[in-house]
């Protein structure tokens, strides 16, 4: 049996590869709050309170664009509803904890986190601690995201534009999920989602983000019929 | 006013996180239900890995010759046989960056 801290550690140990990608986003996002004309304190806000890097540029650039707040708050809800997917994955996980610990603990569920921790309670169903590995992975990413937020607002845009960085993005989500090619019911269902959401890319509210997911449930749902 | 979207928006995103995890309870989760949420992560980052990829900054689909296909297939290729989440991201990013600045 783990202690608390190993797990921890594994959390951030697991999720590291990724700040490679987090990191450079982060000041990519810093710099586009100030170029868009928000003060830093505005721009650092939303990635204290929101903390949702794609969901935060996109109500940046709604409200500097003149959109309405309404619409502003409204995308950012339907980008970050994939949490609620997220959340129901892990909530087998959790199920004994406190509520204040799951309180705590929601905070810190992202798309990175969520993937590697997620893959540690598969193969961990049983420790007493394995909270601590979405903890662990869940406040580095946290706290890589808040200095990277920072050191954007500051330093500018020290990213060059030229290095296509933003491309390092894609590249972790392949590598989290690359193993899953190695099962071709999940092969399937990743083309069906990726083409629904390169075909709705450009559905209002960047609703993309939640249509293609649950069109890959539905397929996912029909193949688990036709495996009987 | 936009002060306080930050904060709707922020409160929008947190019940996103908190709700599913403290309302749902094993016993609601029949084993078919289970199976299905065990293709999320299959679901969702395919839906931000095929536009990240196959379409540029406008949302119009990129020619097959893009840097990003060829980085984005290493990355894939590489990752598939060493199983190794630091070579599949360098692996895409160099060769992504091979394409743009030695050819």
């Amino acid at each position: 049996m783990r202690s608390k801290y190993e797990i921890f550690k594994i959390g951030i140990k697991d999720v590291a590869p990724h700040l490679l990608s987090v990191f450079p986003f982060g000041i990519i996002f810093g710099a586009i709050g100030i170029e868009l004309g928000f003060s830093p304190l505005f721009t650092y806000a939303t990635s204290l309170i929101i903390f949702g890097g794609a969901s935060q540029i996109v109500f940046l650039q709604l409200l500097s664009g003149g959109a309405s707040s309404l619409i502003a708050i409204t995308s950012v809800g339907v980008i970050n509803s994939r949490h609620f997917l997220y959340g129901a994955v892990l909530s087998e996980y959790l199920q004994k904890l406190s509520l204040i610990k799951k309180l705590f603990i929601s905070y810190f569920i992202v798309d990175q986190g969520f993937a590697v921790s997620n893959q540690y309670f598969k193969k961990n169903p049983t420790e007493e601690f394995n909270h601590y590995h979405l903890i662990g992975s869940g406040i580095i990413l946290w706290f890589i995201w808040q200095v990277s937020t920072i050191m954007g607002i500051y330093l500018g845009s020290i990213v060059p534009e030229e290095l296509g960085l933003k491309f390092a993005i894609p590249l972790t989500f392949i590598a989290i999920i690359v193993n899953e090619l190695r099962k071709l019911d999940h092969v399937f269902v990743m083309i069906i989602s990726g083409l629904a959401a390169t075909f709705f890319y450009n559905a209002p509210f960047k609703s993309y983000i939640i249509i293609s997911p649950l069109i890959g449930l539905f397929a996912a749902m029909i193949i688990n019929k036709f495996k009987k | 006013m936009t002060w306080a979207s930050i904060f709707i928006a922020g409160i929008l995103t947190y019940f996103t996180r908190m709700s599913m995890v403290t309302l749902i309870r094993k016993e609601m989760i029949s084993d078919n239900l289970r199976k299905i949420l065990n293709y999320v992560p299959s679901v969702v980052f395919p839906s931000i890995i095929f536009p990240g990829v196959l379409l540029d900054d406008f949302g119009a689909l990129v020619t097959i010759s893009d840097p990003k296909i060829f980085g984005a297939i290493t990355a894939l290729v590489i990752g598939f046989f060493t199983r190794n989440v630091i070579l599949t991201i360098v692996s895409g990013l160099s060769s992504y960056w091979i394409v743009i600045f030695v050819f």
